[in-house]
């Protein structure tokens, strides 16, 4: 019965498949096999970010003692129905001097990228689209294509502010990218695979009471850390919203886009968002491997999902807590601590690897790590440069 | 030739024809984007998923916007007014086509030519990190010193020769002391006398 | 040690978030159409005129002297002066506006009209309420829509309203004592004039306290 709740989807499709075999020619089964495996993706994942927005509101509400959305529909819930409305309805403005093909393709790319990344994430067992060798390679090559895209958002729409919050973006993109993959090649380092449903397996067992999720590990834990920074970065949120700076730059890149098309930049933001989550779940918090053998009779989706919730509660909650840095913090922060902290992670997860199971592994790494932490945290710390700030005249 | 690959191959060549000929130049380097990924295509289509991430990785994430920021950074990106046809190109066109005849003559009188295809082998990415640290180890090292010599090259060339603070201290203590008229430090009074 | 703040931070934002759902008290905001704060005494919105009596066309007070349409610093004040006369709450001949529009759509609230009028005929109201379906004519008011009774503003700002009273009511008492010192003069240049002969005892103007 568990099981067969489990595995429901998978059933439902090769049901569909066996189904449709009788009536479509063999030669395209293969192309209606993975558009039947995308297809709940493109409709699970945007109702998501349509909840999600209405989460985030009320979520940012109540961290800043308010309501939040509570008018449309039960709760304020039907808020996104509104939004959406409002969104396709509006007049859809593109500046006279703007480049019209880019301006119209950068927001589609952009969302492109963010869908297309969904086909290598497992979402519960035998439940992932596309089980690539390079799985994890392929997330990050389509993840580094919206950079593009996002530039091409910027200049297309020959306005200075989206310039600027372009080239911010791109600045941040490419500074966060190498502690993003550097802190999940420790994953790699120690699965010795770059296919994320191999990952999840590695970590399926169980050690005592814990899984064995890498995040229960030293080098697990900091680079979960660090992979969410720098996820958090990537994804230009706050504290890392510098693109957007609604208060300097007012929205970055997509200040010239109205309309749906800046809906699909909210999409594209929100769905990425979704994707690095699903990728810090299956690195680092054991996929959809319940936590407790006990509790595996809660089918492996439903784990994904309330994993997932819950990194989008971490980001929610982050948002709402953490005011936004100047570029110099940023770049500092990306340069002095985070990509030194993910080469020491490095470290700490070959010594990890190589010194065999025991407690002495746990001090080593975790010396190691906590270490490298004190060291490079405490200049960052003291200096001006991201510390208290000093004040020559205005004291 | 199958149609994958023939359809691959014109997205490539049309997308680099592109690059050549736009006015824009940001256009170019988006034809130059969309060309490095119709080879990441091809790659992909020849069954080399390593090669072909990476390429979308290296060469879309990184390289096309370098390319992109290094327009934006040099000169403004407007298109030029002349055509972007020229007399120089009679030349050009005549070196780049002894330069094709060349690599493909010595393509099609090596031996690579002659030689069966090899049954399909799909390379994982376990073979080719198995190969870059047995095999290949020595070039990797040497590409790994290379980088980093380059890194190093431009930090130092990105470095200031002294810090902002101290040249401003410097110049601060400088004032202090000597290059102000005492006049300035000192108003006289009007008793004429210094108080 | 670096991240001690940001868990700090975190905790205090968690709290809110928990402590907004169990204390009522935290949550700040008032919901809005179904409930209402009560309304500070210096509350301000948009300027009203002021009237006097029962009549608001018979009873205003301006007197058009376009001073506030002068001084109003976006000028969203539009008035035309009348051709005629009329007698004022002192009983003073003054002109009175024919048209007094002002664009609310325009109007910052600046209360600058209010300083600079000396009459104490424009004052700010505390209706906020404006909103129209009309983008363009809907908020330009004219002065049928702007009277309000000097009742209605000693309801809004009963403070501000006896302190204009009061002033109000010097200059009544002034404009009647000099009336009658007037009225007096004259009474007594006749009486001068008529009997020349006869000692008239000099009467000093008695100022007639009428608050
Ligand atoms: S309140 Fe200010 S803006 Fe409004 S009418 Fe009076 S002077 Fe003009
Ligand atoms: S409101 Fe006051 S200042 Fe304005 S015209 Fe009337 S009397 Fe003059």
């Amino acid at each position: 019965m568990t099981d067969s709740l489990d595995q429901i989807f998978v059933f439902v499709k090769h049901w569909l498949l066996d189904q449709l075999a009788n009536v479509l020619p063999p030669a395209i089964m293969p192309l209606v096999s993975s558009v039947m495996s995308l297809l709940p993706v493109l409709v699970v994942f945007p109702s998501l970010f349509a909840l999600t927005t209405v989460f985030e509101r009320k979520g940012l509400g109540r961290i800043q003692n308010r309501y939040g959305p509570n008018r449309v529909g039960p709760f304020g819930f039907l808020q996104f129905a509104a939004d959406g409305i409002k969104a396709i309805i509006k007049e859809d403005v593109v500046p006279r001097a703007a480049d019209k093909v880019v301006h119209f393709i950068a927001p589609v790319i952009l969302v492109i990228t963010a869908l297309t990344v969904y086909a290598v994430l497992p979402f519960g067992r035998n439940m992932v689209a596309a089980d690539f060798d390079a799985g994890l390679l392929f997330f990050f090559a389509v993840g580094a294509a919206s950079e593009l895209a996002v530039f091409m958002a910027g200049w297309s729409s020959r306005n200075k502010y989206a310039l600027l919050g372009a080239m911010r973006a791109v600045a941040q993109m490419v500074s966060y990218e190498i502690p993003l993959i550097l802190s999940s090649v420790a994953v790699v380092m120690i699965t010795g695979t770059l296919s994320l449903p191999k990952i999840v397996a590695a970590q399926s067992t169980h050690a005592g009471l814990l899984p064995d999720w890498f995040v229960f590990t030293p080098w697990g834990f900091a680079g979960f850390i660090l992979f969410l920074i720098a996820a958090n970065a990537e994804l230009n949120r706050s504290p890392f919203d510098l693109p957007e700076g609604e208060s300097e730059i007012i929205a970055g890149y997509f200040i010239e886009y109205s309309g749906f098309k800046f809906a699909l930049f909210f999409l594209a933001e929100y769905l990425s968002m979704f994707a690095l989550s699903g990728l810090g779940i299956t690195l680092f918090l054991g996929g959809w491997n319940a936590p407790f053998a006990a509790l595996e009779f809660i089918p492996s989706w439903a784990w994904f999902f309330i994993k997932l919730l819950t990194m989008i509660f971490m980001f929610i909650w982050t948002r709402g807590t953490l005011p936004r840095l100047r570029q110099d913090q940023l770049m500092n922060l990306a340069w002095k601590f985070m990509i030194p902290m993910v080469l020491v992670n490095l470290v700490a997860a070959a010594v990890w690897h190589f010194t065999g199971p025991g407690i002495t592994r746990w001090f080593t790494s975790g010396a190691l790590v906590l270490g490298a932490y004190m060291l490079l945290g405490k200049p960052q710390f003291e200096s001006k440069d991201i510390g208290k700030r000093t004040y020559r005249f205005a004291d | 030739m199958t149609l994958p690959f023939a359809i691959i191959a014109i997205l490539i060549i049309a997308a680099a024809t592109a690059a050549m000929t736009l006015r824009n130049l940001i256009h170019s380097a988006l034809a130059v984007a969309v060309s490095f990924g119709g080879l990441a295509l091809a790659y992909l289509y020849l069954d080399a998923q390593f090669v072909g991430l990476t390429q979308i990785l290296v060469y879309v994430g990184a390289v096309a916007i370098l390319i992109v920021f290094a327009v934006l950074l040099t000169r403004g990106g407007e298109a030029p007014e002349k055509s972007v046809f020229s007399a120089s190109w009679i030349w050009g066109l005549l070196i780049t086509m002894s330069v094709f005849a060349t690599l493909a003559w010595s393509v099609l009188h090596s031996f690579a030519s002659q030689r069966e295809p090899a049954e399909k082998v799909g390379a994982t990415v376990k073979q080719i990190g198995d190969a870059l640290m047995t095999k290949f180890v020595l070039p990797l090292e040497v590409i790994g010193l290379l980088l980093t010599a380059a890194l190093i090259g431009a930090v130092i060339i990105a470095m200031r020769d002294e810090s902002p603070k101290t040249k401003m201290e410097d110049g601060r203590s400088k004032m202090d002391k000597s290059s102000v008229p005492s006049s300035i430090l000192h108003p006289p009074s009007s008793t004429g006398g210094r108080q | 040690m670096l991240g001690e703040g940001i868990i700090k931070g975190m905790a205090e934002t968690a709290r809110n978030f928990l402590g907004s759902y169990v204390s009522a008290e935290r949550l700040t905001t008032v919901q809005y159409p179904e409930e209402r704060s009560v309304q500070i005494e210096n509350a301000r919105q948009f300027p009203f005129l002021v009237f006097d009596g029962d009549d608001p066309m018979k009873g205003l007070r301006c007197v058009a002297c376009q001073i506030c349409e002068k001084e109003c610093p976006p000028k969203c004040i539009y008035i035309v002066k009348s051709k005629d006369k009329r007698a004022d709450y002192k009983g003073q001949m003054q002109l009175y506006p024919t048209t007094f529009n002002i664009d609310l759509s325009v109007c910052m609230s600046c209360g600058i009209c209010v300083e600079v009028c000396p009459f104490e005929s424009i004052k700010m109201n505390t209706e906020f309420e404006l909103s129209t379906t009309d983008r363009f004519g809907g908020l330009l008011v004219n002065k049928h829509q702007l009277a309000k009774s000097n009742d209605h503003y000693r309801k809004i700002h009963p403070t501000d309203a006896s302190s204009s009273d009061a002033a109000l009511a010097v200059e009544v008492a002034k404009a009647q004592a000099k009336a009658k010192a007037d009225v007096e003069a004259k009474a007594k240049a006749a009486a001068e004039a008529k009997a020349k002969a006869v000692a008239a005892t000099p009467v000093a103007p008695q100022p007639v306290a009428a608050t």
